[in-house]
């Protein structure tokens, strides 16, 4: 059996999922309306609207979701939550997979007291409980994106690092890596060029459920006050303003939570049809 | 002074039951551009002991003895020593769909092996790549260089396979059952280039193979290895004719059987 390889069986395969690729397309979709969106409107997302203040949605002028408490245009608002909510996902996802793909693939590869040391390194670090890490972290380090950055990233690589690891183990056994090692290649170079490209595929498969899982991470730090701060939103605190008006304003809670919802879904389901695509066995 | 002299090699494996070992005591010489067969049957030993040579052997395997290729230790040598190996021995696999990296591309992979082996620099690598294709009889090599392994069949792939082990331009070659998994034209085939290579290289040879046919097309002397022993070696010429051991005389009867059915 060779490696799964990222070529046109797999495009195929995955045109052929619909609900994928809709998924896909809605990813994109709000991808783009939160990169563009927020420009196109026109204002700052702590702008404030004294004649309009905790209006419903669709009953001023300018305002299609109504605002909140402070006046603030619910739209703009979650626009540019979704905005950073999204940013520090992918770039907590980005960093996991490096360190993860990296840490991994050389505990895999060189086996023995390197891989049992680095290993035992996630363990313990699995047995940290999370919250209680931001909190120190945050407590160090002050509350800004980067730190939250920082905290979800240093628990989406562990499960990263263990797949790799996996993965690798059993690829270092393969023919071809010893051919590479008789043909002169070190371990760096093999490690770069032969084990990790041969396990890009559940990677990229993981990738897209960890993508979902940093930003219900973010929302739920930022929903807990520790994460995002004002006025900057994220989609976690703009659902904790809503949810703080949930009788009297409950569209306040319904857009951010509807957008979060809707995002972590569509990242499950592109999830699912890339595994489905990349295991030919399965089609 | 032989190129390679193994000297009473034995591989044993922690766990396994049989106290004999794996390769138990193997002596064997190799000059400079001869090619010599190790003959013998499915776990006879003789992939272990190219292994062994190597140090690739599987967890749990352990190499006693002594294997010096060019007057240099090869067994207990690890980490820099062993990356050296890739300068002097090649190793071609059975199995090259196995052998050559999936998602890269033949040029590349090629041209990687002179790099990593010999330091050569990239654009010389990638020139010398063309031409080694050519050798190795690959039909329009601009054109394969760019595909993928499993782009092409499977004696082509022994084709590139052997192509990349000789880029590192080796002076001993291991060979283990290097025509096995192909039909019997493309073995044909297989087996020209490599007796071509070989003399056109100066490179040494040591072919393992169970086949006697494509041992006695090859190689000028033979050894019959049997449960990790070495029952018989003598000149290709001598043992088939004159098979001394019972176990060799089994084989020759098995080929001539063969080639009669």
């Amino acid at each position: 059996m060779t490696a799964p390889s990222l070529g046109r069986g797999m495009l195929r395969r995955f045109a052929c999922n619909r609900g994928a690729v809709a998924s896909l397309a809605l990813l994109l979709l709000l991808g783009g309306v939160a990169l563009v969106g927020p420009a196109l409107l026109g204002r700052p997302p702590g702008w404030i609207d004294w004649e309009h203040v905790a209006v419903a949605p669709f009953t001023a002028a300018g305002h299609w979701l109504g605002t909140d408490r402070l006046g603030r245009d619910l739209l703009v608002r979650t626009l540019h939550g979704l905005r950073v909510s999204l940013a520090i996902a992918l770039a907590a996802t980005l960093v996991s997979l490096l360190v993860g793909v990296s840490w991994g693939a050389v505990a895999g590869y060189l086996r023995g007291r390197v891989d049992t040391l680095l290993m035992r390194i996630v363990d313990v670090l699995y047995a940290l409980p999370q919250v209680f890490f931001v909190i120190v972290l945050t407590v160090a380090c002050g509350r800004s994106p980067l730190t939250l950055l920082i905290a979800i990233a240093a628990f989406g690589w562990l499960t990263t690092a263990r797949i790799v690891r996996a993965q690798a183990l059993a690829l270092r056994e393969r023919e071809f890596i010893a051919a590479a090692i008789v043909g002169g290649a070190g371990p760096v170079r093999i490690i770069a060029r032969h084990v990790v490209p041969n396990l890009l595929g559940p990677v990229v498969v993981y990738a897209t459920l960890l993508i979902p899982q940093a930003i219900l991470v973010e929302s739920f730090l930022s929903f807990l006050g520790i994460g995002v701060q004002q006025p900057l939103a994220s989609l976690g605190n703009l659902i904790a303003d809503g949810a703080a008006e949930m009788q009297t304003a409950p569209w306040l809670l319904l857009v951010p939570g509807g957008c979060l919802v809707l995002l972590v879904a569509v990242c499950n389901f592109l999830g699912d049809g890339l595994r489905d695509a990349l295991d030919p066995q399965d089609s | 002074m032989a190129l390679l002299s193994i000297r009473d090699l034995a591989v044993r494996f922690a766990g396994a039951p049989d106290a004999a070992g794996a390769v138990a005591g193997v002596s064997l010489e190799v000059d400079a551009g001869e090619c010599v067969a190790l003959v013998g049957e499915s776990g006879s030993g003789k992939s272990q002991l190219l292994l062994a040579c190597l140090g690739l052997l599987a967890a749990g395997g352990r190499a006693s003895g002594s294997a010096r290729f060019d007057g240099r230790e090869l067994l207990g040598a690890d980490g820099a020593a062993a990356r050296q190996r890739g300068r002097g021995i090649g190793l071609v696999f059975q199995d090259a769909t196995g052998s050559l990296t999936p998602h890269r591309r033949i040029g590349t992979l090629l041209a990687e092996v002179a790099v990593a082996a010999r330091g050569c620099p990239a654009a010389q690598a990638r020139q010398e790549v063309g031409h080694m294709l050519e050798r190795v009889r690959l039909p329009d090599p601009a054109r394969w260089s760019r595909a993928y392994p499993h782009e092409l069949s499977g004696g082509m792939r022994q084709r590139v396979a052997l192509a990349a082990a000789l880029m590192a331009r080796p002076r001993l070659l291991f060979a283990d059952e290097p025509t096995t998994a192909l039909d019997p034209t493309v073995q044909a085939g297989v087996i020209a280039l490599l007796d071509e290579l070989r003399q056109d290289t100066g490179m040494a040879v040591l072919l393992v193979t169970h086949d006697l046919g494509v041992a006695a097309a090859l190689a000028s002397r033979i050894a019959v290895l049997r449960a990790g022993r070495i029952v018989e070696s003598a000149a290709t010429a001598t043992l088939l004719r004159n098979p001394r051991h019972p176990y060799s005389a089994e084989l020759l009867a098995a080929l001539a059987g063969g080639a009669c059915a």
